[in-house]
């Protein structure tokens, strides 16, 4: 069977291509399905990493100093081609540059999602004290000062409990 | 230890809410140890020293309280053909089927929990569930973790949340997904914009097999893109959604194709039972979308007596590893095609 984008060579690729929920099959040879390939040769890894070099003008700041992770030793570069970084240090270490992308494709740069028990420190029990403290004024508004009080001699006692173990995270 | 890789898995059930077009949901949790290097760098020492801390976290007694027993698979155990399943089944991705090292799989007797070890990360939890039970799997997916955080230390950091090896995953480490049946969406052509659409409320939407692959089938997956900044019941509430939201486009859609177009609509679904039961060639591409077909006729009784489970389970077992594996050889393309349309013509009339 013959090529059918160049009706020469013959076809030894098979494409299909779904356009708007349409599909074609297309056989192709090898030179024609590599001059239609980088459509089809996304790597999302290098796409995040090439939001990088994305800037939008205004914020022409110093380059960052630290480059490299004194952890694991990835460098920017490193992580630039692959978009994965080499340890959870990496997130310190490169933090300068790293976190501007991180609120770029997330939106945020918060976690606000579940905390583990040990790993979080005291984060959980800071979490509870806030939410607390919502209920609390919410008891205020409707009067229920009784039920307030235990809310309140909670979060001071959960606040003792932070102020012992310090500002340690 | 044997792995038993032609049994059923628990999402293929085909039974709950929305089980006419969400055929299954998952949670796929994201952690890595503390004080390590992500598997990307690290060595073969290393990844043997996460597997052996693992392997001792899922026999603690709070993780079986948690979630029952769970066991450790290595992949270099497993012949290229056994990993294949794996891919099949979406218990691991193809990417750790390819991959050298020590890798491996650690799996729940009905599936519905699994967890790559050195993937991308230093583990990967899944829950697995049929129909839309996003929530169900996210409590599954949830204790498991609280058990496992009980044995090991997991990387966290306050502002940042679980430190994932791409910081598209960084925070919750959290993809939600679940997979649908869009038949009259893409026979009428709105599958493109709706699909579109989704983007705009940070929803991706992939084939069957996840990134990258085409949609065989009119299956879809849509899954959360975003992973920082939200709580993780905000994540599971907007993706259970938009799922829903799409269930509605689906049986609409579905309902006006039976209306306007009822005869050509039931005779495609007869037509596909036909060769689905009397074919002698069939390719798992064809087989794909005649059995999308079939799956039409089921949901709109048109076609009564089939089961969903079986036609969840042939949607595995006509995939080429899965083929290969029940006939004991590795068989060539055209051989397959045959041994396919033979297997599917026996379970599709057997009774």
């Amino acid at each position: 069977m013959l090529c059918e984008r160049c009706h020469e060579r013959s076809a030894s690729v098979h494409v299909t291509r779904i356009i708007n929920g349409d599909k074609t099959e297309l056989y192709l040879c090898q030179e024609c399905a590599r001059e239609i390939q980088p459509q089809l040769n996304f790597s999302i890894p290098k796409f995040l990493a090439g939001l990088l070099d994305y800037d939008p003008g205004l914020e022409v700041k110093a380059a960052p100093k630290v480059e490299h992770c004194r952890e694991c030793g990835l460098t920017y570069e490193q992580f630039h081609q692959t978009g994965r970084l080499g340890c959870p240090d990496c997130y310190h270490y490169l933090a300068p540059r790293l976190d501007p992308l991180i609120r770029r494709i997330q939106g945020s740069s918060h976690h606000r999602g579940k905390v583990p028990r040990r790993a979080g420190g005291n984060l959980r029990v800071r979490r509870e004290i806030e939410s607390l403290r919502a209920q609390l004024q919410q008891l205020v508004a409707q009067e229920e000062f009784e039920k307030a009080a235990q809310i309140r001699d909670r979060i001071r006692n959960m606040e003792g409990r932070l102020g012992e173990q310090g500002v340690q995270s | 230890m044997s792995l038993n890789l032609e049994r059923s898995s628990k999402w293929m059930e085909g039974s709950g809410p929305q089980a006419d077009i969400v055929i299954s949901s998952r949670i796929r949790l994201a952690r890595n140890l503390k004080g390590m290097p992500f598997p990307n760098l690290m060595n073969e020492s290393q990844e043997a020293k996460v597997i052996r801390q693992v392997s001792q976290a899922i026999r603690s007694p709070m993780l079986f309280q948690a979630v029952g027993e769970l066991q450790l698979q290595p992949l270099r155990e497993l012949s290229p053909l056994e990993r294949l399943i794996l891919v099949e089944k979406h218990l691991i991705s193809p990417d750790l089927a390819e991959a050298e090292g020590n890798k491996a799989v650690i799996l729940r007797d009905d599936e519905a929990v699994s967890i790559m070890v050195n993937e991308e990360d230093h583990l990967r939890l899944q829950c697995l569930l049929p129909a839309l039970m996003l929530h169900e799997a996210w409590r599954l997916a949830d204790a498991t973790d609280d058990a496992l955080e009980n044995e090991l230390d997991f990387a966290f950091d306050q502002e940042r949340g679980y430190l994932t090896a791409c910081p598209t995953n960084v925070g919750t480490g959290l993809r939600a997904s679940a997979m649908l049946h869009l038949p009259a969406l893409v026979l009428t052509k709105q599958a493109g914009p709706v699909l579109a659409a989704l983007a705009k409320v940070g929803v991706a939407v992939r084939g069957l097999y996840g990134e990258g692959t085409e949609a065989q089938g009119n299956i879809f997956q849509v899954s959360n893109q975003i992973t920082l900044g939200r709580t993780e019941e905000e994540i599971i509430n907007n993706l259970s959604a938009v799922t829903v939201q799409l269930a509605d486009q689906e049986r609409e859609a579905r309902q006006l194709v039976h209306r306007q177009n009822r005869w050509q609509l039931e005779d495609r679904v007869g037509r596909a039972y036909g060769v689905l039961t009397n074919a002698r060639i069939l390719s798992s591409q064809e087989a794909l979308q005649l059995l999308s077909d079939v799956r039409l006729g089921v949901e709109l009784k048109i076609l009564c007596d089939l089961d969903q489970r079986l036609l969840n389970q042939l949607m595995i077992r006509i995939q080429p590893a899965y083929l290969q594996l029940a006939t004991g050889k590795e068989m060539t393309s055209f051989e397959r095609d045959v041994r396919r349309a033979t297997m599917v013509r026996e379970l599709l009339t057997e009774k």
